[in-house]
């Protein structure tokens, strides 16, 4: 075991998938000499040369198209997102290329693309730099897209999405680049399409994703001492989710609290509500509370920006209000 | 402009005869295409490549079966030049799984790995930066795989996608990093109906290469040896290393934008001018000219033709349609 942050941890994955397979290359704004905005890249470049850590200029849409060209014809390119929000300019190539060439195709064309980048909101950025694009993308048929959480479950499920043949956007956070993590020596993958059971529990399940799941993880120091013994799900795989381990906590505990970062309308939590409905309604014995952003544009005030999201305080008076005081 | 200096001496009988018959095939396959449009056999955006043969035969035929070619919409034509079978491409139309997209693509999305065929783009501009993507595997294949990789990438589009900021975004990628490739504008002076001196300050295309350092020709686009001879050009270049060229070949659609384009705003005198500069009669009158073959040669190609389109429509009928069981096919890589 050693330790490494989240941006090494990412940084290990790209660098152990550019040494097994000469095919996968980095493209984006300052991937190369600069190491990346996070430093995911950081001198990889030296190693692997300005081919393969590909500095682009800054025109999103058409950078992505090119790396969708080279992924049509064999290669394996990996896109960093300066900011995961600038892709709202790639949203053309990655809606109708990236997500619906190899149908339209009739299987002509494989894309293996991972488009990976930060996103959420962080400290202060203000709207533009603080959004959540996982409800736009989730939309986007052909694509599959994964939000990690952990140093651990960063390097394993980056190294599975360079290796997986199809299309897939990758959310990182910005807060979280610096969290530290023991990582195994030993090369391991995970997979892309499975959600990741974070507490067992039996009175509630709470599900939640990328760094919400901190907030969570916090409102349990307060809930567990009172006797709540909630069960927490990250959902790793947003599209698609993973209704089957969802389902599965449900039958359990009957009762469902949704925390995500992302805005309430259209939202990663109003679909889990929705399939839900579809499957396991029955199993419900409460409405589903969501907890979710606001939908307003993240303010640049502190208060107001840590209004808009949910907080740790919320998450604990969401679950004593659901299963009353114990 | 670049005026063919093709005369009988470099243009050999089997040569001028092989671009004659592409530029028929794509007219009479076209004309087709509106005939079953209109009996109800085909749906959807239909748009035809009537008047722009030169183009495409010009520039494809004188590609190598290796090389790549992005189209846009408008794209049955450099489909048929670059090889795939007429067959595979009116039983796409027809919406058959035997079509070249296996009938999810449809008219605006043809695809052909096998022929290095890059589509099929439905929206105008998308398919520049995907063109060059392919162009820039050439390169990493060569220089960062060591493979003997050198095949040159033909991307095709017209005025209107020249307003586009993924042109002039991949004009400077493409010259940045001297990738092969070649940029084909097909300026037929219409985008649906605004006309290119309404939508560019600088009508001029061809100049606008020159602000990234590349090459920028205007092309007779109604002379099949024209463009042949600027596109062995571009290809010397690019296979050499040198980098992309922009070739603005002039010429005019013969039909309305698509099959359900009135087309009423284009001139009476402007469509007549174009008319008399028919591709297709101007080599004609060169091989005869020049006793490069026979009117009866000619017209048996043409009767040929017509043989392998009415084939194309026998085939696309009797074909089956996608099975519904298979919705889903093809989303997924792991689909199949
Ligand atoms: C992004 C986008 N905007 C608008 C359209 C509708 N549209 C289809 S073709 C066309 C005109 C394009 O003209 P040009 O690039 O000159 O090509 P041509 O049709 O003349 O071959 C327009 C506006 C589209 N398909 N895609
Ligand atoms: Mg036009």
């Amino acid at each position: 075991m050693a330790e490494y942050t989240f941006f090494n941890a990412l940084r290990a994955a790209l660098d152990e998938e550019m040494a097994r397979d000469a095919r996968v290359f980095v493209l984006g704004e300052d991937v190369g000499h600069y190491g990346g905005s996070y430093k995911v890249t950081k001198d990889l470049y030296k190693k692997y040369g300005e081919l393969r850590l590909l500095d682009t200029p800054i025109c999103e849409n058409s950078f992505t198209g090119l790396a969708i060209g080279a992924a049509m014809t064999g290669l394996r390119p990996v896109i960093e997102g300066m900011n995961m929000g600038f892709l709202l300019l790639a949203f053309n190539q990655i809606a109708n290329n990236a997500g619906m060439l190899r149908y339209t195709s009739g299987g002509n064309f494989k894309i293996p693309l991972v488009v990976r980048g930060p996103g959420g909101v962080g400290r202060n950025l203000g709207a533009e730099h603080s959004q959540r694009l996982e409800a736009y993308f989730q939309n986007v048929p052909g694509i599959k897209m994964v939000a990690c959480s952990t140093p651990y479950n960063a390097k394993g499920l980056l190294k599975s999405a360079i290796r997986d043949d199809n299309p897939v956007i990758f959310f990182e956070h910005v807060l979280l680049y610096n969290l530290k993590e023991n990582l195994p020596e030993e090369e391991y993958l995970l997979p892309l399409d499975k959600a990741e059971i974070v507490r067992r529990g039996k009175d509630v399940t709470i599900v939640t994703y990328s760094r919400m799941r901190y907030h969570v993880l916090k409102a349990l120091e307060t809930l567990l001492p009172k006797g709540y013994d909630p069960e927490v799900i990250d959902l790793i795989s947003l599209k698609p989710l993973d209704m089957d381990t969802i389902g599965a906590s449900l039958q359990k505990t009957h009762r469902l609290i949704i925390v995500e970062e992302d805005m309430r309308c259209g939202g990663i939590g109003a679909e889990i509500i929705a399939s839900i409905n579809d499957r396991f309604f029955d199993e419900l014995d409460a409405p589903i509370v969501r907890l979710a952003a606001k939908d307003v544009p993240t303010p640049y005030n502190t208060r107001l920006e840590n209004l808009t999201i949910p907080q740790p305080a919320d998450i604990v008076a969401a679950v004593e209000e659901l299963l009353g005081g114990s | 402009m670049v005026q063919a200096v093709a005369t009988p001496s470099d243009l050999s009988k089997s040569e001028a005869l092989l671009l004659y018959e592409d530029m028929v095939l794509g007219r009479t396959f076209e004309d087709k295409c509106a005939e079953m449009y209109y009996r109800g056999k085909m749906f959807g955006f239909v748009h035809l490549y009537n008047g722009q043969e030169a183009v495409s035969t010009g520039v494809i035929k004188a590609l190598r079966p290796d090389d790549y070619v992005c189209s846009t919409y408008r794209d049955h034509v450099h489909a048929l030049s670059k090889g795939i079978p007429a067959r595979a491409v009116m039983a796409e139309l027809f919406g058959k799984v035997t079509g070249c997209s296996k009938g999810r693509g449809g008219s605006m999305h043809l695809f052909s790995a096998e022929h290095n065929f890059l589509g099929g783009f439905a929206f105008v501009a998308e398919g520049i930066p995907v063109a060059a993507g392919a162009a820039f595997q050439t390169k990493y294949r060569r220089e960062v795989l060591g493979e003997n990789a050198d095949q040159v990438t033909a991307c095709f589009f017209g005025d209107g996608a020249t307003n586009n900021g993924q042109f002039f975004e991949t004009l400077n990628m493409a010259a940045l990093w001297k990738l092969p490739i070649i940029f084909v504008v097909e300026n037929n002076n219409w985008a649906i109906g605004m006309a290119h001196p309404r939508a560019a300050a600088d009508t001029r295309i061809h100049k606008k290469a020159a602000v990234f350092g590349m090459p920028g020709q205007e092309v007779d686009g109604m002379d099949v040896l024209a463009v042949r001879q600027a596109t062995q050009e571009a290809i010397a270049r690019a296979r050499s290393g040198e980098g992309p060229t922009l070739l603005e070949c002039m010429t005019y659609r013969f039909r309305g934008h698509s099959l359900a384009d009135p087309d009423e705003l284009r001139s009476p005198q402007e469509k007549e001018y174009w008319f008399a500069r028919d591709p297709i009669k101007l080599l004609q009158v060169k091989i005869l000219e020049w006793g490069l073959a026979t009117q009866a040669e000619l017209e048996a190609i043409d009767r040929k033709i017509q043989l392998v389109v009415e084939d194309a429509v026998q085939f696309a009928d009797e074909s089956l349609e996608p099975d519904p069981k298979d919705l889903y096919l093809y989303q997924f890589a792991e689909d199949e």
